[in-house]
């Protein structure tokens, strides 16, 4: 038996009601629900408030650089495959700065769950724009109003055919709890975007702004592996925001692409030196 | 030496250079001679002027030699450009394709083209015929070269490797039946020695990482280093080992940085513009104490700077990146052995100190193949300093990731092992790996780290005195150069300047007293590199307060030769 206990107890250095102590929660109750150890658990994260989340939870963790925690996150899991692995980015993170990783993250589709604080601000920095924030949101570097773009991590997900793609809510932790619960189980590369309220910075993005227009999908409203449906869905945004999970896929995994991973995790491999004995041969 | 002839294939890219200059560099190194071959070659796939310059001799040779014997010219180029550079030698070249208004007795026409439409049935069997050309040029028996041929071949069937052999044996007859007065090079073949290799310094790293047991390796291809990428590659199924083509270089180190925590023993392979980008996942390395071993391959920079050439100015870029202090280690390999060797060391040093290594390379050891000793896998140990579970258990779940020890060494333990957290942070953080910013943990963290490098110092060997120890003048290098050092310092010897070479390639942290030792009986210090700013004397008077007399530097993207050397030498009346 695993219990949201043996996932600890920590002081935070996160504002008070802000949106991560629920996605703190969510992410506890789902480890506990799945019964996974905390020693079985790897969380890698990067930079930003969102990244401090290992930092409170009872767990193997590896708090590396921002924007760069699908890297580490990958590799971690290809070096052992029977950790459960979840990289933990905010929007500036994992959209911005790591944009890329993202990218090819998707394309390698290792079985890892991408967990992103979208807060569509810069919580550490103090209130810059992010790559998710609303057009003409002002701010302390965007006087007249951001002007670009905001983007939309669901589209683009789908887009690429990522093999599972949700998005949930800092507002509603029991929903969340279930949609990492599913992340975590499905196999291949999970990206789950939550919409979480910076309580300090983000003045229009706010708890009521959210909650006055997120809704639950129901399920079996279009086959799950529909990806032209999935896309249409993810450009609803505005008035009325869904949660839940978009799209699913049943590829391949980066993992199945090794032999060496069909026998034992890469780490539990002895490896022996006069092995390269007969390559020696080749160069006399 | 006897014995020490230069053969130079001079052609476009796309002409198959590389090819005929492999195979003619292992036919003669299994005809028993000791072979170094270079090659010159700009950043084009088609085109441009390249070359590759194959030395042979009865004696061990190092480095090359700038005098040509035979030219095996496959353009009008090769003849233009290179007919200066012999002396008294033959050039073989096909008529029929490159046009030429002079006629010399020493240009020698072998119908290549002809012989390979004829004899072969394909045009592409050129190259084959000018191999087997040469090897008849030299008088030397066939056999060696249809060996090589074979083995070559021997995935593409029976039917290519019988037309090889026939157009080898063509190009050979032709030119030993036209040309009898050609074999005034008096060649006879020592006896061979099987026991020798040919390599380069690129396979011979990749080599070294595959013995050592490399588990994890990721990489973004760049000149000159992707030699060592395409390896490990090559034979990774067979090895066991995963490597993982990042989207750039920032991935790369932080791929290796995420699987060598999890536990594997984990490698990247770079030049300089690749290493810029990885420069803040070094600090990473630094600061959760993850061993990792950086393979950088220099060109000259900056930027994109000589594409294909070669440079050692990449040194203090290495010794300094990334923001705030930790402890490294640079290894520099002077031969393809010692890139066997050390890389091998590279990944216990990286292991035992859970810290970044480099092993410094650059194009000219990463691209010339030179004959060593068959490599010792007996040599090689694989020491992962890893907390087993039963030491572990012992600790009855008190572990800490970051404790605090006397050297500075904390024991490693690996996620997923039972009963144990294993916490990493960039963040400065506490024993346990969580962060903390209290001033006190602060300097007992940074004391902690740095202290690790005080006993690796006790560890680096000290540099190689090669020659005389009492002579006056000592020549002083770093990594690739050593091969033309110690043969600038043969004919220096022979020529009654005496002189010796210390040749660092342990090259940080330095032990100072060593090297004061080393260098107490030489009057003239002359440091010799391949930059402009002479970077490693730099460091030797930084980290020993020993200032050099003088200095000779090259940075127009070519290697010494020895000859260059003494040249530099005469110049600045050292002799």
């Amino acid at each position: 038996m695993v219990s949201v206990e043996d996932y600890g107890e920590y002081e935070t250095a996160w504002c008070p009601g802000c949106g991560d102590f629920n996605i703190l929660k969510a992410v506890k109750a789902a480890l506990a629900n799945l019964a996974k150890p905390p020693s079985e658990v790897l969380m890698v994260s990067g930079i930003g408030q969102a990244g401090k989340l290992p930092q409170y939870l009872n767990c193997n963790f590896f708090n590396g650089l921002h924007g760069r925690t699908l890297p580490p996150a990958t590799a971690a899991k290809l070096a052992n495959h029977e950790l459960t692995v979840i990289a933990v980015a905010g929007d500036g993170d994992c959209y911005g700065e790591g944009g890329n990783h993202l990218l090819h993250a998707i394309r390698r589709n290792p079985d890892i769950t991408v967990l992103v604080h979208n807060n569509q601000i810069y919580g550490l920095t103090k209130g810059q724009a992010s790559p998710t924030s609303e057009r003409g949101m002002v701010s302390k570097i965007q006087k007249q109003g951001v002007f670009n773009n905001p983007l939309n991590p669901i589209s683009l997900a789908i887009s690429q055919d990522c093999s599972f793609v949700g998005r949930g809510y800092a507002g509603d932790v029991q929903h969340l709890t279930g949609l990492l619960m599913k992340a975590i189980q499905h196999r291949g590369l999970s990206l789950v975007d939550v919409l979480q309220p910076c309580v300090t910075f983000n003045k229009l993005n706010t708890f009521k702004w959210y909650s006055s227009r997120v809704y639950k999908m129901e399920e079996g409203e279009y086959p799950l592996d529909d990806r032209v449906k999935a896309f249409e869905r993810s450009l609803e945004w505005g008035d009325r925001i869904p949660l839940g999970v978009f799209y699913t896929n049943e590829k391949p995994i980066l993992e199945d692409n090794h032999e060496v991973l069909k026998v034992a995790p890469l780490i539990r491999h002895r490896p022996e030196t006069g092995k390269a004995n007969r390559l020696i041969e080749g160069f006399t | 030496m006897n014995l020490d002839l230069t053969i130079k294939i001079g052609g476009a890219a796309g002409q198959g250079l590389d090819t005929i200059g492999n195979v003619l560099s292992k036919s003669l190194l299994r005809s028993g001679f000791f072979v170094f071959s270079t090659q010159y070659y700009l950043s084009r796939i088609r085109g441009g002027h390249n070359t590759f310059q194959i030395r042979i001799s009865d004696a061990e040779v190092r480095a090359m030699d700038e005098n040509v014997d035979i030219l095996i010219a496959l353009d009008r180029t090769s003849v233009d450009r290179h007919l200066d550079e012999m002396s008294d030698g033959v050039v073989i070249v096909d008529r029929d394709v490159v046009e030429l208004e002079s006629e010399h007795d020493f240009i020698f026409h072998v119908p290549m083209l002809k012989i390979a439409k004829e004899v072969g049935g394909n045009k592409i069997y050129t190259n084959t015929v000018a191999a087997g050309a040469a090897m008849g040029l030299l008088c030397l028996d066939l056999n060696p070269l249809n060996e090589v041929l074979t083995s070559m071949f021997i995935k593409k069937g029976q039917e290519i490797i019988d037309s090889n052999l026939r157009v080898a044996k063509a190009g050979y007859d032709y030119v030993r039946e036209n040309y009898p007065h050609g074999c005034k090079f008096n060649v006879s073949a020592p006896q061979a020695k099987r026991d020798r290799m040919l390599i380069a310094g690129n396979e011979a790293a990749g080599l070294g990482a595959l013995a050592a047991g490399v588990q994890f390796m990721s990489a973004y291809p760049m000149t000159p280093s992707t030699g060592v990428l395409n390896y490990v590659a090559g034979h990774a199924g067979e090895f066991g080992v995963v490597v993982e083509q990042a989207e750039d270089e920032i991935a790369a180190l932080n791929m290796a940085l995420g699987a060598s925590f999890t536990g594997a023993r984990s490698m990247v392979t770079t030049a300089g513009g690749g290493f810029s980008l990885m420069v803040e996942a070094l600090g990473l390395a630094g600061i959760t104490e993850t061993p990792v071993l950086i393979f950088l391959a220099q060109r000259p920079g900056p930027a994109t700077g000589l594409p294909t050439m070669t440079e050692q100015g990449d040194l203090l870029f290495a010794l300094h990146a990334a923001q705030g202090e930790f402890p490294r280690c640079i290894l520099a390999p002077g031969t393809p052995n010692e890139c066997f060797y050390m890389v091998a060391e590279a990944f216990n040093i990286a292991e035992k100190y859970q810290i970044p290594v480099f092993v410094m390379s650059d194009q000219y050891l990463a691209d010339s193949l030179f004959t060593c000793d068959r490599f010792d896998t007996s040599r090689i140990t694989i020491e992962r300093h890893l907390l087993s579970d039963q030491e572990l258990r012992i600790k009855h779940g008190d572990y800490r990731r970051y404790k605090f020890t006397p050297n500075g060494i904390s024991s490693r333990a690996l996620p997923g092992q039972e009963g144990v957290l294993v916490c990493a942070d960039s963040d400065e953080h506490d024993e346990f790996g969580r962060i903390d910013e209290s001033q006190e943990n602060r300097i007992k963290m940074v004391d902690k780290r740095m202290k690790k490098l005080e006993l690796l110092r006790e560890e680096m060997n000290p540099p190689n005195l090669y020659g005389p120890r009492d002579a006056k003048l000592t020549l002083i290098g770093w990594g690739s150069t050593y091969g033309p050092l110690a043969e600038a310092v043969d004919m220096l010897n022979e020529e009654g300047h005496p002189a010796n070479l210390l040749h660092f390639n342990y090259i940080y942290p330095m032990q100072a007293e060593n090297v004061k030792e080393a260098l107490a009986r030489s009057k003239k210090r002359i440091c010799v590199e391949n930059n402009y700013t002479g970077q490693f004397a730099r460091l030797l008077h930084a980290e020993t307060g020993i200032a050099v007399s003088g200095r000779i530097l090259r940075y127009d993207g070519l290697p010494f030769t020895p000859t260059s050397i003494i040249a530099a030498l005469r110049e600045k009346e050292v002799i």
